[in-house]
């Protein structure tokens, strides 16, 4: 068959999480993406961020579009189900099952195409609903399975390999995020996984949408010179605006690191964000004072990364819908059927 | 104005129609009501069609009310008495009075040209005129105008004054000041008629008892109330005409039994989708998490739920989607009634597909069919389509009252769990099947050992990725035999075969109370037809042996290209030579006469 089941080796000296598990046994598939593909190490970061939280691989649920970033939905945590919908579609879908059962973390996988272009209107009223998921763009400007066309990501004035210009104006996820109400958005590059797995762990534990558009590099159709999405000018833009550790609740918070410079911040279930390192008058929780920022940063031509803005304090899906704390899928049907008595006040008499 | 003699042509008692011709934006609806449900209290048969505008003010609407002793109260085509309020139509309500019957008109403006015909009496009533005497405000006197001219109804169709005024009691119970005003209103129209004509007319109601045990309800209420009572959790919609009152009423009644009584929390959620495409994958996204979820929607909704519909029939999750079917193509008529979604219905989305559909006939079956819907959809792990009409959906309908059998236990098909998978040596999402060609599911969050990667893309029987032609095909090929499995399940068709007759009569949905009138007359004609009403798709073995026990079908339904009829002849071994059609499409709902004058012309042909 075309799709290749990776074996699954074991090193006796690999680490154990709180459930006893290896990063193996967040592992998934064998990818079939290109050698150096920037999605494989997005996987990596991942699962290791999985790994580290400690989270049931059965309580994951991974969703995905369609697209080179649809696939990768099965490179990680085989034990976890997987639902790779239709293209532009995970957002409904993940809503739909975040909506049934509220304990899963679901994980959206999605691409620049599947979600800046047809999936544009669910990504921006996933946001609007503050679906608790982490949505996570895998970015790099073009679409590859059909061989190279700019998606609404692409620079203007980035060009194709053959050279030819993009001239229409990015769609860029934060600046959309910050406008319409986002409560969770950071940018990364796929090729620092060490500032990608704290943002994944954070993400894991937002009260709500958290959206982690991740640069990340096609390395056959848009690695090349002209590109702005490519390995070497990533490399030579990126600018991190924060540092962030993600400190989970039940760790003491080091009193070896110096609070001076540190912004701390709550978040819902007890966990911590500290940014390291900010520049003066970057607030992570002012979407006015972000937006700034990002603008002038924009000017200058810079590829911002970090955590960018959060907020811990608005209400999830749930909570608007008022949900019950068991998941739906788990209410007993006698609770959900009023019985043939209650048909006594239907209907006009 | 002197009294007027009225003409007595023969006694239409508790067997008539008439039809109030409106603008709408005005109020008149309540009026309408009002006068629908007094005739109800009375226990006369009795039916109520609303034919609105897509528009919120100005535009032509009427209200049409059928009472009839022997419950034949499909949609009538000619009026005993027409309520003309609108001069926008005159040309066209005036034709439609049955000859030697009778017109009310506003006498506050001298009658209109339009309307005049030799063979109709006018009874002219002085609304506006009385109304701006009596009330204060443009507003109240528009909105009392209506309801002074229920009042001089009732008077003209001898409705009981004491049960118009319950009603009204109960319709503002805790608003005095708003009852006083329309009972006021009433009496105005009411007094006037008394005092200036002789009534009641000769079509006129007298108390019957054969509306006990009965209630009103629409189609889109009790759909609602069937998914509450079978245990829809997740529903996501885009509002549409004519399916919104369907969501609004599963709120209601989830607002009122789903809300647990010591936490104050919603055992529910709906969400209001941004499309149509996001409402189907959200039901999409939480079936496959182990709701029972469902959608609900109209013709244009289906249109941009195509693509997932496939990815849920390919992928095998359940869905359950509520088609109130209004005309098409493209926006069409929204507010008018068409049974033209058959077809893409059934064969739903690109590649090769064939999904279930139910057709209910009625509230009542609404009711009942949503609860087969989601058994259906989980046991068969599919898309299920409720193929319900604007009709049924928002007018209100006499119907036995609502039944549920405390003894059901809903079938959530083949889902295995955490115990069921350790005894597992392996599970495959899409192997091993049963004897109805089902595979067994998991759910996500229960065990590492049920994770599965479900997909749209090629698939084998293992669930894993597939170019290979052997391997899709032996999905695909499961698929097909699983679609022929369910005709056990689906509803079997109402069937009468007492005229013993080679020729019958089939059809299916709201065109049910116009087709069984219509055989009683064609049989006062002469012409006996058996009869059977499809409530199904894969069609059973029911269907397939009535139709082979005829000679001459004529196939009822209500679009232009006889779609009923195609997908008889294309999923049964009956010939296309026996097939003959009655079709309606012009967005009325169906009279009896309009089948009667069908089959003569087949028979004559």
């Amino acid at each position: 068959m075309p799709s290749i089941v990776k074996p699954q080796v074991t090193h006796p000296g690999l680490e154990h999480n709180a459930l006893g598990l290896t990063i193996r046994d967040y592992e998934g598939g064998m990818s079939t993406l290109c050698a150096g593909c920037g999605h494989d190490s997005v996987t990596a970061a991942i699962t290791h961020a999985l790994w580290e939280s400690d989270t049931p691989p059965h309580m994951i649920a991974k969703l995905s579009g369609i697209g080179c970033s649809a696939k990768t939905a099965a490179y990680f945590a085989r034990g976890a189900h997987g639902f790779n919908g239709c293209h532009g579609r995970m957002p409904p879908i993940a809503t739909g099952a975040s909506a049934a059962n509220r304990d899963l973390l679901c994980i959206g996988i999605s691409g620049d195409g599947d979600s800046l272009s047809i999936g544009l209107g669910h990504l921006a009223h996933l946001v609007r609903r503050n679906v608790r998921m982490v949505y996570v763009i895998e970015n790099n400007g073009v679409y590859g399975l059909t061989k190279g066309q700019f998606s609404a990501s692409a620079d203007v004035g980035s060009t194709t390999k053959r050279g030819e210009a993009n001239h229409l104006q990015p769609i860029d996820p934060i600046f959309l995020g910050l406008s319409i109400g986002a409560t969770f958005l950071a940018r990364g590059f796929s090729g620092d996984k060490r500032q990608l797995v704290p943002i994944f762990r954070a993400a894991m534990a937002h009260r709500g949408l958290a959206i982690i558009d991740v640069i990340s590099p096609c390395v056959t159709f848009n690695d090349h010179e002209g590109s702005t999405k490519s390995y070497l000018f990533t490399r030579q833009h990126d600018v991190q605006m924060t540092v962030t550790d993600f400190v989970p609740p039940a760790e003491e918070i080091s009193a070896t690191i110096p609070d001076q410079g540190v912004v701390s911040i709550p978040m819902h279930d007890g966990a911590m964000l500290r940014f390291r390192s900010v520049p003066d008058g970057y607030d992570p929780t002012d979407r006015l004072a972000v937006m700034e920022h990002l603008m002038s940063a924009r000017g200058r031509g810079e590829i911002v990364t970090g955590l960018l803005y959060v907020d811990e304090q608005s209400s999830d899906l749930h909570e608007l819908g008022n949900t019950t704390d068991r998941p739906l899928t788990q209410v007993a049907y006698e609770k959900l059927c009023p019985g043939s008595a209650a048909l006594a006040g239907v209907g006009f008499r | 104005m002197a009294a007027q003699q009225v003409a007595q042509p023969r006694s239409k008692v508790n067997d008539f129609a008439l039809k109030l011709a409106n603008v709408n934006g005005t109020g008149s609806s309540s009026a309408n009501n009002l006068l629908m449900r007094s005739i109800f209290r009375m226990g006369v048969p009795v039916s109520g069609k609303n034919l609105f505008p897509s528009n919120i003010q100005g535009l032509p609407t009427w209200y049409e009310i059928r009472v009839n002793k022997d419950g034949h109260v499909a949609r009538a085509r000619t009026y005993d008495l027409m309520v003309a309020m609108n001069g926008q139509t005159y040309a066209r309500d005036i034709a439609e009075v049955a000859s030697g019957g009778f017109t009310m008109y506003d006498s506050s403006w001298p009658l209109d040209r339009d309307l005049i015909r030799e063979d109709v009496t006018y009874l002219g009533v002085p609304l506006a005129e009385m109304c701006n005497d009596e009330f204060r405000g443009p507003r109240e006197r528009i909105l009392m105008k209506n309801i002074a001219c229920a009042g001089a109804l009732v008077a003209m169709l001898g409705i009981d004054m004491d049960v118009i005024a319950q009603l009204l009691t109960e319709q503002f119970a805790g608003k005095e000041r708003l009852r006083e005003s329309n009972q006021r209103a009433l009496r105005l129209g009411h007094d006037f008629a008394t005092s200036h004509f002789d009534f009641p007319l000769p079509c006129h109601v007298e108390p019957m008892d054969a509306t006990s045990g009965s209630i009103l309800i629409d189609g889109n209420t009790a759909a609602a109330l069937g998914c509450v009572y079978a245990g829809a959790t997740v529903a996501a919609w885009y509002p549409i005409t004519p399916s919104t009152s369907l969501m609004d009423a599963f709120s209601k009644y989830c607002a009122k039994f789903r809300r647990d009584p010591e936490t104050g929390r919603n055992n529910y959620l709906v969400l209001q989708a941004e499309d149509e495409l996001a409402a189907i994958g959200m039901v999409l996204g939480a079936s496959w998490a182990g709701a029972r979820a469902f959608t609900s929607t109209s013709g244009p909704g289906i249109s941009l739920m195509q693509e997932l519909i496939g990815m849920g029939y390919y992928a095998e999750i359940p869905a359950v989607v509520f088609d109130v079917q209004r005309v098409g193509p493209s926006t069409g008529m929204p507010t008018r009634v068409q049974q033209a979604d058959i077809l893409t219905c059934a064969y739903a989305s690109h590649g090769d597909t064939k999904h279930i559909l139910l057709f209910p006939a009625h509230p009542a079956e609404c009711f009942e069919m949503a609860a087969t819907a989601f058994d259906l959809a989980e046991r068969f792990q599919t898309p299920v389509f409720v193929l319900s009409d604007l009709d049924i959906g928002m007018n209100d309908w006499v119907s036995p009252a609502l039944e549920w059998d405390d003894s059901y236990v809903p079938d959530r098909g083949r889902v295995l769990d955490a115990g069921e998978l350790r005894e597992l040596e392996v599970y495959h999402r899409y192997e091993p099947a049963d004897a109805e060609s089902v595979a067994a599911r998991t759910l996500p969050g229960v065990s590492e050992l049920g994770a599965y990667f479900t997909r749209g893309s090629g698939h084998t029987i293992e669930g894993a990725y597939t170019e290979y032609p052997e391997e899709y095909q032996a999905v695909l090929d499961r698929l097909a035999r699983k679609h022929t499995a369910a005709a056990e399940h689906t509803p079997a068709p109402l069937v009468d075969q007492s005229a013993h007759s080679a020729m019958a009569i089939v059809t299916l949905g709201s065109c049910e109370l116009a087709v069984l009138e219509a055989i009683e007359l064609l049989a006062e004609r002469g012409i006996a037809a058996d009869y059977m009403r499809i409530r199904g798709f894969p069609f059973g073995a029911g269907v397939r042996a009535f139709l082979e026990a005829h000679e001459r079908i004529v196939v009822v339904e209500q679009n232009r290209d006889a779609q009923l009829r195609t997908l008889l002849t294309l999923e049964t071994p009956v010939s296309k030579d026996q097939l003959h059609s009655v079709l309606a499409y012009g967005g009325y709902p169906l009279s009896a006469e309009d089948v009667v004058d069908g089959v003569t012309k087949i028979l004559e042909a």
